[in-house]
């Protein structure tokens, strides 16, 4: 087989990653959206006592994460079914996981301010 | 000496005679299939009538795009200024007045409904359920139905 270093990791890993990170979005989401709909918040307060409790960051967080991971599998692929050249896709690919990256970070500069205003 | 000769003859697999049979013809093609191979392909893609699955499918493609881009930096503006001041609330509050943006808000809804129930029966195909062509077939229906019915229940439910 041969291997190159923009491709695939030729097997189940990603796959299934693709897919576990899927049900823990999916999770996270109806979780959410039935607390949203037993008691919605009308103002800035409530919003902000929704997120001020220790286990709603870190499950939003882990939400975040597996949405960054998903989202990095997704575009893997697409950007493997319609950018050929090599050279391209390695940019494009590390652009991808630069902002990924970068939106992780800016996840926990969010989520954890939240007590210090 | 007889036995060696036998053994000799077992090392050889009998399949090889049977699988690559060197007289075998190759395949003739006639003038006029001649002609046909060589006809261009029809990728007029306004005129390519895709089934409902093959739409589902591309639907849920774009949409995770468009969810990765712009879709995921605006979700941690938005979250940004909802969670980390009362002004940034308010503001946000405001931009969701223009009804330019509340339809893009719209779209964006539309784009991961969609996704999460076209993903959903992805996960469903994943498990061997629905794998026929009519439960196919019905399930791409019920997605595509199912995300713009969501899509405006939602929309209500928020104003």
């Amino acid at each position: 087989m041969k291997r190159i270093v923009t491709g695939a990791h030729y097997g189940l890993r990603d796959w299934l990653a693709q897919r576990v990170t899927a049900v823990v979005m999916a999770i996270f989401i109806l979780l959410l959206a039935a607390m949203l709909l037993i008691s919605p918040p009308h103002d800035y307060a409530s919003w902000k006592a929704i997120f001020s409790d220790r286990w709603m960051r870190i499950a939003s967080f882990l939400f975040l994460v597996s949405l960054f991971w998903h989202a990095w599998i997704g575009m893997r692929n697409i950007l493997m079914d319609y950018v050929h050249a090599a050279g391209i896709r390695l940019i494009l690919q590390i652009l991808v996981i630069l902002s990924l990256l970068f939106y992780t970070v800016w996840s926990v500069e969010i989520l954890w301010a939240v007590e210090l205003v | 000496m007889v036995g060696f000769i036998c053994d000799h003859a077992q090392v050889v697999p009998l399949s090889i005679t049977v699988y690559t049979n060197p007289w075998m013809q190759k395949p003739t093609f006639s003038a006029s299939e001649k002609l046909q191979r060589k006809r261009p392909k029809y990728l007029d893609l306004m005129e390519i009538r895709q089934p409902l699955p093959a739409v589902v499918s591309l639907l849920h493609r774009v949409s995770g795009a468009l969810l990765f881009f712009p879709g995921i930096p605006l979700l941690l503006c938005s979250f940004d200024m909802v969670l980390n001041s009362p002004q940034g609330y308010a503001q946000f509050q405001s931009l969701l007045a223009n009804p330019l943006l509340k339809g893009i808000l719209i779209l964006s809804l539309w784009f991961f409904v969609h996704h999460f129930c076209a993903g959903i029966r992805f996960l469903a195909l994943d498990l061997h359920y629905g794998g026929t062509l009519e439960q196919a077939r019905l399930s791409s229906k019920v997605v595509l139905a199912a995300g713009i019915i969501l899509t405006l229940l939602i929309s209500v439910l928020m104003w």
